[in-house]
């Protein structure tokens, strides 16, 4: 009988025993439970077909947007803790991010991350198209990407307001803008005006729909932090909803990439 | 042994039950989506008021004023013997233009659109003139300007009494 490794001798300590209750993976059966028994795995097949994993075929743009995903909500998080939104602070800080702090660059990192996301959101959307990959029965996925890539899109929106500089408040203002033309519920928009009697205004610029983005009737303070928790927590949270059903739909749809 | 003497749950009764459970959470999650869209909306903003006085005629001299534009986004411009209000919001995609006095012109940054003393626009991608406010006398002399009520050069509206004062 040989010697026991290290390894081994790991594996049999009853800290490493609680933790996985599978033996070593070298087996089917136990590589197959690696994947079963991992709270993080599991949304992922036992089994991969080959061409599931072909560079070529899939550009892995849907991983590398989830692996940008992860390092936005890393630095994300790591941004907060400096980070305060309101008008007094909120430009000061930003500053702050790249002067005061050790590893300035990790405002860079969730710029220039929040920037490649969008781009790997629409090639993974383009291939995905391209593959014929939105037939069913991978439809409904291709309806939960839409979304995505919409929240993706309102992120970046909602992010770009926090530095609080000229850029900011003015693209927000004009982005803003367009909520104004929304049907019925924006003061600008078509079916606003029926909405009138004598001279009541029902659909005014104090209770329409960009009111409620802006809490207010122009970019101003409270916009600032409505858009902090959009960007922050809000947003986030549905996303992060939203990626788990489609990842289990990618699955559950026959998995990633191969003709069904 | 004593028997149960507790009503046993039929199936109909059953049912029923658990339909007025539904009804009740769907009413609550209902009204907990309502509360928080009202939620949204507060009841208070500290913007600055929709309407305000802008002291006399005779505070004016003519052409463009800028004393009201930090405080109420307000351009009072005396010109061909008329005090009107103009708004600041560029109708192109509402950022604020600068007042040029150099060159007689609003101008705005975002994208360029320039605007005459008057408020036509005549280049940049601007699709119509600025608006006017209402503006009008108070029984004490003083100029009220009225920012709730808008009048729009294309709709013929600047010869409405309200929108120009006399001077």
């Amino acid at each position: 009988m040989a010697e026991k490794g290290l390894a081994d001798k790991v594996r049999e300590t009853q800290v490493w025993k609680s933790i996985f209750r599978h033996g070593p993976p070298n087996n089917a059966r136990n590589r197959a439970a690696v994947v079963a028994g991992n709270v993080f795995l599991h949304l992922h097949p036992i089994k991969l077909k080959k061409s599931g994993v072909q560079l070529g075929y899939t550009w892995c743009m849907g991983g590398l947007t989830f692996f940008i995903f992860l390092a936005l909500t890393v630095t994300g998080v790591l941004l907060m803790f400096y980070y305060r939104p309101t008008a007094e602070y909120a430009f000061n800080d930003i500053i702050a991010l790249k002067e005061h702090v050790p590893l300035g660059i990790m405002r860079e990192i969730h710029r220039w991350g929040a920037h490649a996301m969008v781009i790997t959101v629409w090639l993974h959307m383009f291939r995905v198209f391209m593959t014929g990959s939105y037939k069913p029965p991978r439809e409904f996925n291709w309806g939960v990407g839409v979304i995505l890539l919409v929240l993706t899109l309102l992120l970046s929106f909602t992010g770009y307001l926090l530095p609080w500089d000229q850029l900011a408040i003015w693209a927000i203002a004009v982005g803003s803008n367009m909520a104004k033309a929304t049907p019925f519920a924006g003061h600008g928009g078509p079916g606003a005006m029926l909405a009138q009697i004598g001279d009541f205004v029902m659909v005014s610029d104090k209770n329409d729909v960009r009111f409620q983005l802006l809490a207010g009737r122009f970019v101003g303070e409270p916009a600032l932090l409505r858009f902090y928790i959009l960007h922050c927590v809000f947003i986030p949270l549905v996303v992060g909803v939203l990626i788990a059903i489609h990842f289990w739909r990618v699955r559950k749809d026959g998995g990633i990439s191969a003709p069904l | 042994m004593s028997e149960d003497t507790r009503k046993k749950l039929n199936r109909r009764e059953f049912f029923s039950y658990l339909s007025v459970a539904w009804v009740t959470f769907t009413a609550a999650a209902a009204g907990l989506l309502g509360m928080a869209f009202r939620f949204s909306y507060p009841n208070v903003n500290f913007e600055p008021e929709m309407d305000f006085i802008a002291g006399r005629v005779g505070d004016y001299e003519e052409g463009v004023d800028e004393r009201w534009k930090n405080g109420y986004g307000v351009w009072m411009v005396k010109e061909e013997g008329k005090l009107f209000a103009l708004s600041n919001i560029c109708t192109h995609l509402g950022c604020v233009p600068t007042w040029m006095p150099a060159e007689l012109k609003f101008k705005c940054p975002c994208h360029g659109s320039g605007y005459y003393t008057n408020g036509i626009n005549f280049e940049g991608p601007a699709p119509r003139p600025l608006e006017r406010y209402k503006i009008t006398l108070t029984p004490e002399g003083t100029i009220k300007v009225d920012k709730t009520k808008i009048y729009r050069y294309e709709k013929g509206q600047w010869d409405h009494p309200d929108s120009f004062l006399s001077v």
